[in-house]
């Protein structure tokens, strides 16, 4: 017998795990090993041979305390991007449903229209986005821009629409979130373009049968939003979320910090103990977020 | 007499019927009306905070010196000139930068689409022992910010070793810094640059391929990689398509890996972009930030021209793509 008794299924398993091979040595070699050295840094201080190596004595918990308890900054820094992020995501969630949805509808000039919106994706990251975040700042051109801040004869003043409402009695912290919201739309509307996508996607899924019966049926808009169209999206807004998060703390000033006690100050310990703690800190964001939202998510199959 | 008051009565209510119609079909048009209005006023309202910043990049970018400092002008300058692209290209070394970026980026992107369009077909298409754990940690690579990681690789690159091998034969282990090799070397393993979210593409997109595809291969006589090669992969070409067309921006625009690698300068436009200004600003002495920003403008512009014209001719084929492809799980 040339096959030793393989059976199919065996030989077909060890084809699949061929293709899959050069992967899985990228992820034991790459990934979990840099993972466990990351741990293992972040317990230890690192000090430096000429030679390039390096000696690492174990302190312990004690890179850890010293980032929650006595670097300047880094707790500050990490409360804010979460308190960030959990102010951000219910926003861009909602943003990007209702924009997919207009999207959706057919009108002139459509494939346009997308391709504008598919553009922050492309643009999104990166060098150009960092330059384009500078001339957002001054979204009207340069000097152009400055000259009208002196004299703010045109233009809306924000302050009086904002004096409005706090005089209607609205409160104050709802208003003080629209505000936070309405100056960073920019940011806003660039970091949901790959969820408008994914939205839009689950939409064009939908089979128009559904619609055309509820609408014989006597439903309105509102009620065939509810009943249709949400719980057929329902399992992306927990996709969305997922990537919402992690792409918006990839992008946070965490990472700048950590980077920079690397590189900057060659505090590896230190800058891993950071790591390690923002990593553990999405990862619980995470947990609580799914469980909270899987259990009113409706899968049809 | 009788039939007569049956007949009008009859007609007044047709007559109400008609008019109920009539009043019911206005209203519904101006329900349409009023709601197409507002999508368009959004729509465009939004599409005008993303363009807003590319215009006015744009316009700037053909400023001359006096306009910068001239209030009437808006958008347009009224001394439009090139000087500031001549300067800009000068200093990045435009079109030797930009070739030189794009074999990288391209190099990159072609063996992430092998690497990772594999993989996705073996977690799609075969069992295998602790296929879901397996599974799942390629979920876990997509989620874990990359700067978790980003230390161990800087160390395992500045002393690269297989297994002893190399230090063996130099001495000295190999300082992969510096180069692009690293990047080489992460894709081929689909480790690079959000490699996980290829996989899980491909792996959703070979997933919705009929099974008789392959079958019918089988019975004619192909191997399984002959298969995949010639049959699975051509027919996954939309899953192709919208991973390299991400892979190639998102690799274009990364600073991450470049700044972690100390990537060579003449090597990357984008990096090279970020210091333009001070490049500008130190050897051609324009001191003053309001008008050496001018020419990182123009810088940008130039850029991103690539990948606009890019993104241009791709345009439908990527939609198509990201829609065809099941990123919707």
């Amino acid at each position: 017998m040339k096959n030793k008794g393989l059976t199919l299924s065996q030989k077909r398993s060890i084809t699949g795990l061929l293709f899959i091979l050069p992967w899985l040595i990228g992820f034991l070699v790459f990934y979990l090993r840099s993972l466990i050295q990351t741990v293992s840094f972040s317990l230890s201080r690192i000090e430096f041979a000429e030679t390039g190596g390096y000696t690492s004595t174990f302190i312990g918990l004690e890179n850890f305390r010293y980032a929650l308890f006595e670097h300047a900054d880094f707790n500050q820094i990490l409360v804010n991007s979460l308190v960030d992020i959990l102010i951000d995501v219910p926003f861009i969630i909602f943003f990007s449903l209702f924009i997919a949805i207009l999207l959706n509808s057919r009108f002139k000039g459509r494939g346009l229209v997308r391709a504008i919106y598919f553009l922050p994706i492309l643009l999104g990251s990166g060098a150009v986005a960092q330059t384009l975040e500078l001339a957002t700042q001054n979204i009207q051109g340069g000097a152009a821009a400055m000259v009208q801040e002196m004299t703010p004869a045109s233009g809306v003043n924000m302050d009086i629409i904002i004096d409005v409402f706090l005089d209607l009695g609205l409160p104050i912290r709802l208003i003080d979130y629209v505000e936070g919201l309405v100056s960073r739309i920019y940011e806003i509307v660039r970091a949901s373009s790959i969820q408008i996508v994914i939205f839009l996607a689950a939409l064009q899924s939908i089979s128009p049968a559904l619609y055309e019966v509820s609408k014989i049926e006597g439903a309105t808009t509102y009620e065939t939003f509810w009943k249709i169209t949400f719980p057929i999206v329902s399992p992306l807004i927990l996709t969305n979320v997922v990537y919402t998060i992690v792409d918006s703390f990839v992008n946070s000033e965490v990472v700048r910090i950590a980077y920079e006690t690397a590189f900057s100050s060659y505090n590896y310990g230190l800058s891993s103990a950071m790591s390690v703690l923002s990593t553990v800190m999405v990862c619980i964001v995470l947990t609580v977020i799914c469980v909270m939202i899987s259990k009113k998510t409706f899968y049809h199959n | 007499m009788k039939a007569n008051l049956i007949k009008s009565k009859w007609e007044s209510i047709v007559n109400d019927d008609v008019k109920m119609n009539k009043y019911l079909r206005y209203m519904h048009k101006g329900k349409a009306l009023l709601f197409s209005i507002f999508k368009g006023v959004i729509l465009s309202g939004i599409a005008f905070i993303i363009l807003g910043p590319i215009i006015s990049i744009v316009s700037n970018s053909f400023f001359s010196p006096t306009d910068v400092y001239n209030p009437s002008v808006f958008l347009f300058p009224l001394e439009p000139h090139l000087g500031n692209y001549k300067l800009a290209a000068m200093r990045l070394d435009y079109f030797k930068t930009l070739l030189n970026s794009l074999i990288y980026v391209a190099g990159v992107t072609l063996i992430q689409i092998f690497i990772t369009s594999m993989a996705g077909y073996g977690f799609a298409r075969f069992d295998f022992p602790f296929k879901k754990l397996l599974f799942a940690c390629v979920v876990i690579t997509i989620i874990l910010p990359t700067h978790t990681i980003m230390l161990p690789l800087y160390r395992h690159f500045r002393s690269w070793d297989v297994l002893g091998l190399i230090s063996l034969f130099r001495g000295e282990p190999l300082n992969l810094l510096q180069s692009q090799t690293p990047m080489y070397i992460l894709s081929l393993f689909a480790s690079g640059l959000r490699s996980g979210l290829y996989i899980y593409i491909f792996r959703q997109f070979f997933r919705g391929l009929p099974k008789e595809i392959e079958e019918a291969a089988l019975i004619d006589g192909a191997g399984t990689f002959y298969t995949y090669f010639r049959i699975m992969l051509v027919n996954a070409m939309p899953a192709v398509l919208t991973v390299g067309i991400f892979s190639m921006v998102w690799q274009y625009n990364d600073m991450f890996y470049v700044q972690l690698f100390t990537m060579p300068m003449d090597k990357n436009l984008t990096f090279r972009l970020s210091t333009i200004q001070s490049t500008i600003s130190f050897v051609d002495r324009v001191k003053d930030p309001l008008i050496s920003q001018l020419y990182v403008y123009a810088g940008v512009v130039l850029a991103l021209l690539p990948i606009l014209i890019f993104y241009l001719f791709l345009q439908r084929y990527f939609m198509e793509g990201l829609e065809r492809s099941g990123i919707v799980g």
